[in-house]
């Protein structure tokens, strides 16, 4: 089982506790009417499915309820970092360094 | 067989020398959800509002945890749960924030004895050490969300919704003895 931190209680969980909710940082559309079709398809469906670094959404259902988001490695599931909601995207190769 | 909510009352539910595990008398539940300056509702509640997630503040018969970062749980005596209502109703206009009663909601477990936290570990992929004593913490049992509260080294309080009560209560009344036999 993963063990994931979750910034908000600051505490290191079991996965259990949490679930997962998709790429983070995609940002929806101010005016989605003013979008073209390939645009809003772009927006609802298209993602990166990185292999290496994902930057990623989680929610500590069964605990705070809160959404955050994490840097996992989906090659070795490792947890680079988890960060608030709403904080700006970690710089990856700060992340890489404290690996090493 | 899993009972049916209705024949749960307050008793002892099970017994052996592990734990007990017995189901509370109803009391009085709130949900309250607020930010900013929480000032004017300490104010109306008489207590502080304890700010780290899992920390807990008692003034009199009223508890606070606090859940999430805008989140608390209140319990207090059945009595009681109007004059919380009113006592936040007063400073609504001006600190809007949202009071929820939910005291039908849940059912309390108490479990205790030497291996209360030993049974805990039944259901919950938590390390029960991680939760000191006078703390508590919203997570999982077997499935079910429940706030597990612990009040002492071996007394612990589990809130679940009603609809997992019964399910949870075979669990523990299964552990009870699954425990005592393993300790003959
Ligand atoms: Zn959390």
């Amino acid at each position: 089982m993963l063990l994931i931190r979750c910034p908000y209680c600051e505490e290191t969980l079991p996965e259990a506790e949490f679930t997962y909710a998709g790429e983070a940082h995609i940002i929806r559309p101010e005016r989605p009417s003013d979008q073209t079709d390939e645009q809003w398809e772009e927006y609802l469906f298209i993602r990166t499915n990185v292999k290496g670094a994902h930057y990623e959404r989680w929610r500590h259902m069964h605990g705070c309820g809160r959404f955050f988001n994490a840097v996992r490695d989906t090659v070795s599931d490792r947890f680079l970092t988890t960060y608030k909601a709403g904080a700006p995207r970690p710089d990856l190769s700060t992340l890489t360094e404290s690996q090493k | 067989m899993n009972a049916p909510i209705c024949s749960l009352t307050p008793s002892i539910l099970a017994e052996s020398t592990a734990a007990r595990v017995s189901l509370a008398a109803p009391c009085a539940r709130f949900s309250l959800r607020a930010r900013g300056d929480l000032g004017p509702l300490e104010g109306a509640l008489g207590l502080t509002l304890p700010g780290r997630i899992g920390t807990r503040a008692d003034a009199g018969m009223l508890q606070a945890m606090c859940l999430g970062p805008d989140e608390w749980v209140l319990h207090a005596p059945e009595s009681a749960a109007s004059g919380v209502l009113s006592a936040c109703e007063a400073v609504y206009a001006t600190h809007p924030h949202s009071l929820v009663e939910i005291s039908g909601r849940e059912v309390t477990f108490v479990i205790e004895g030497p291996r209360a936290a030993e049974l805990l570990t039944l259901g919950c992929p938590r390390d029960i050490e991680t939760i000191a004593v006078g703390e508590g913490r919203r997570t999982l049992f077997d499935g079910a969300t429940v706030l597990l509260l612990r009040d002492e080294e071996t007394l612990f309080r589990m809130d679940c919704w009603n609809s997992f009560a019964p399910h949870l209560r075979h669990l523990l009344e299964t552990g009870c003895r699954e425990l005592a036999a393993e300790a003959l």
